[in-house]
């Protein structure tokens, strides 16, 4: 009887245990895209690239071509590899701030001209690499690093909805969607749409992930779980906000 | 490669025109731009010719964005460039920086323009700091300062082959003046001229089967050690020193039996041969050096023409307020010559500026 | 011939930069060194436009000049552009209908009132007023012969004359009117 692989075969085993604390939700998502890739048989030509913040961590996760950039450039470093060499598959990995505070304008401008890219954005609400800042994606009343008596919309705004906006401006061949790190076989579905869409030359794909950062959220393991479910995921709804594959993965 | 100029021709066009001639001639395979003058028109003769020849083009959301993608291009193994100006050019330092540290072989054409800030759209030379040393690294970076249409042309040919060649990132500085005027040159093929055209290559995309035949290559811009990144840098330096003697160019002209040198760069090398020419039918005996490369600076060069002369003087002229003075006195700290300036930031320099200068100091 | 510096000024749509670009073009076929440079300040569309020539048998030194051997304003706010352009070893020249004062004509070796605008309106055709003042521009100074700035404006409208043969015979007279006129205040033009 074969056994499964406990890891994908696309990680790369050197770089393990990998680099993330405790309870941080990149492992889960860094699986399922690791799976995602086995599945799709595209290793070899893929191309990861990771942005700074603590995606950047990932940078020799897996046994794929990677490359690591900028804070926020990692969308248009892809788009010059997919541009140069449309045969690659393009992935591109980032943090709510990379994506939507610093590098927003490249991701805005990629998913208007419909850049055939795969983005993963990983949402944990904060900066976490630079010591748990308020991020764009900081739920109201949140208190973090830079908004220590929580956040106020009335001053800064309200979380960013980027799958929504992303929605609102890519056509019908792009792929968007939100995905949390709580529901993992939907999670690595929607990554696996993303890449099929790729793969398929349909257009962007992008899927944002909600995930933990128990060392900044200071909770421990059953708070971490309920500030997911309970206060994230109904602010931020999870699914399928665009796709040109219909139920079942038919397009 | 092939050949998309034909026989080699005579042309009267501006240097925007001649710089888009030169890439497609040195077999750039796509540019990423936004539009800032004055360099828009390589960007308009670039998109024209580009999809004759099978060459790629995106204009971008912003010079951030260019530069970046030019560094994603690169690494997929094309042969990229971008080109830029002023504030756009500020915007660049980071992906520069990026293609610094991960040693991509990223070309871009700099047509300076006045500043600070937005400043004039017309001409200086004042993005000679920024562009040999922005950014938060130590300047390795080859850089051609050009002076006429046929060097525009020419260098930017040789940015591609020493980019690729040694993977530093390279320049082509030129100026508004040289992106905009019209004038004369010969346009070639460079494989008729033999000049051997490097061939790039991928950084990542391979060939092969991973696990199989092939490593996965892991790029890396980030070092979690101090002792990591200084062994980088250092190995940097390394190879950076040692392509000085085959990269570093430079003009000198009369400096032997001169009693003063004048040292310009790019366009403001033409007006200072001409006023060389000038002063020596005047009785007075002047030298001139233009060094082509500001990084790396020609340092030894200048230090055997100052040895060699009889010039107790030096007179610096630039159309900018001490930008190539600082590189120059840092490059040849201990020489006892006498150093002058004529600094004209943001605007031209003409003959009879310069010959009034070095009227009013000997 | 020695170097020849032209400061040529208009209003945007005088089509002040392309008959720079064709008698540059034409001094370039005639196997001389050439600079041309058009202004390109932010005044990309309307506001005073200023073409900047060198023509020379050696090799042109820096793009830009300081004063002008000839300077033609064609336009009154073009007068106070090119002022600085303007000194005691310099042609100045203006259109006659321009009202200006005295004072307000720079420093020159000599200050040239021609009648281009309504030559152009009463003899020829308003659309030629650039090409009058192309052909004043060679009668002025040479730079270019007569037979070569023909054949520059046939490679450069050449298309048009193909469609509508007046058009050429227009293009032809006014270049001509342009030089004549040019000679003929160079014998009558007073010394400021």
């Amino acid at each position: 009887m074969m056994v499964a692989p406990v890891t994908p075969k696309s990680w790369y085993l050197p770089s393990k245990p990998h680099k993330f604390c405790p309870g941080c939700g990149h492992g889960i998502v860094l699986k399922a895209l690791g799976e995602a890739i086995d599945e799709l048989e595209i290793q070899d030509r893929t191309v990861f690239g990771c942005d700074i913040g603590c995606s950047l961590l990932s940078w020799d996760f897996f046994a794929c071509d990677s490359t690591q950039t900028h804070h926020g450039r990692t969308t248009p470093v892809m788009v010059g590899i997919k541009r140069s060499r449309p045969e690659l598959i393009t992935i591109g990995y980032m943090g709510d701030g990379g994506g939507y505070s610093i590098g927003s304008q490249h991701l805005l401008n990629a998913a208007v001209r419909n850049e055939k890219v795969t983005l993963i954005l990983v949402n944990n609400t904060n900066y976490g690499m630079t010591g748990g800042q308020m991020a764009p994606t900081t739920l109201p009343g949140q208190k973090t690093e830079t908004s220590p008596f929580g956040r106020d919309p009335e001053e800064t705004g309200y979380p960013t909805k980027g799958p929504e906006f992303i929605a609102e401006l890519t056509p019908d061949s792009a792929y968007v969607a939100r995905a949390t790190v709580s529901k993992y076989n939907q999670l690595k579905r929607f990554i696996r749409n993303a890449l099929r869409n790729q793969m398929e030359g349909n257009g962007f794909s992008f899927v944002e992930v909600l995930s933990t950062c128990p060392t900044n959220w200071r909770t421990n393991a059953q708070q971490t779980w309920r500030f997911l479910e309970d206060e994230m995921e109904p602010y931020f709804p999870v699914g399928e906000l665009k796709t040109p594959f219909g139920k079942g993965g038919a397009k | 490669m092939p050949n998309v100029i034909g026989e080699t021709k005579k042309a009267f066009i501006t240097g925007n025109e001649a710089v888009a001639w030169a890439t497609l001639a040195a077999g750039a395979d796509i540019m990423f731009g936004y539009p800032i003058t004055p360099q828009n028109e390589v960007m308009h003769y670039w998109t024209r010719l580009a999809p004759k020849h099978g060459r790629g083009f995106l204009q971008t959301e912003d010079e951030i964005s260019a530069g970046f993608t030019v560094c994603g291009a690169v690494q997929a193994g094309k042969k990229a460039f971008t080109a830029t100006a002023g504030p756009g050019n500020v915007l660049m330092q980071e992906p520069f920086g990026m293609a610094e540290a991960m040693r991509l072989p990223l070309v871009a054409i700099i047509q300076q323009r006045g500043g600070p800030s937005s400043g004039t759209v017309i001409y200086s030379q004042q993005e000679v700091t920024l562009t040999t040393f922005g950014g938060n690294g130590e300047g390795h970076r080859i850089v051609y300062s050009t002076a006429t249409h046929q060097e525009m042309y020419d260098y930017t040919i040789k940015a591609f082959n020493s980019a690729w060649k040694y993977r530093f990132p390279t320049f082509v500085l030129g100026d508004g003046y040289q992106a905009k005027m019209r004038e004369p040159l010969e346009m070639y093929n460079p494989e008729e001229k033999g000049l051997e055209i490097v061939k790039p290559f991928p950084l990542v995309g391979l060939d092969g089967h991973i696990g199989d035949n092939r490593e996965p290559q892991h790029l890396c811009n980030i070092y979690s050690m101090e002792e990591e990144l200084y062994e980088v840098v250092l190995d940097f330096v390394k190879d950076y020193n040692a392509i000085i003697p085959e990269v570093a160019e430079y003009q000198a002209q009369q400096c032997e039996d001169a009693e003063i040198i004048i040292l310009t760069h790019g366009v403001v090398s033409r007006a200072a041969d001409d006023a060389v020419k000038i002063l020596r039918s005047q009785g007075i005996k002047a030298g001139s050096f233009r060094p082509i490369t500001l990084r790396p600076f020609p340092t030894n060069d200048l230090r055997n023409v100052i040895a060699n002369s009889k010039a107790k003087t030096m007179l610096i002229a630039e159309s900018a307020y001490g930008q190539l003075d600082r590189l120059v006195k840092q490059e040849i700290y201990g020489e006892t010559i006498k150093i002058e300036n004529l600094f004209m930031p943001g605007v031209g320099i003409i003959d009879y500026d310069i010959i009034s200068k070095v009227k009013s100091i000997i | 011939m020695s170097l020849v510096k032209i400061a040529l000024a208009g209003e945007g749509g005088q089509g002040v930069q392309s008959v720079a670009e064709i008698i540059a073009e034409a001094a370039y076929n005639e196997k001389k060194q050439t600079i041309y440079i058009p202004n390109f300040g932010l005044e990309q569309r309307g506001g005073v436009s200023i073409a900047f020539i060198q023509v020379s048998d050696e090799r042109i030194g820096a793009p830009k000049f300081n004063k002008a051997d000839v300077v033609i304003a064609l336009s009154e706010r073009a007068v106070d552009r090119t002022t600085i352009y303007s000194d005691a070893n310099t042609l100045y020249v203006y259109d006659q209908s321009f009202k200006i004062d005295e004072e307000q004509l720079p420093e020159a070796k000599k200050v040239l009132g021609i009648p281009a605008i309504d030559k152009a309106n009463q003899e020829l055709h308003p659309r030629v007023f650039n090409i009058i003042i192309m052909g004043a521009v060679i009668g002025l100074t040479n730079v270019v012969s007569f037979e070569a700035a023909k054949e520059a404006l046939e490679n450069r409208l050449g298309y048009k004359f193909e469609k509508n043969p007046n058009l050429r015979e227009l293009n032809y007279k006014a270049l001509e009117m342009g030089k004549i006129m040019a000679e003929e205040s160079l014998k009558e033009g007073v010394a400021k």
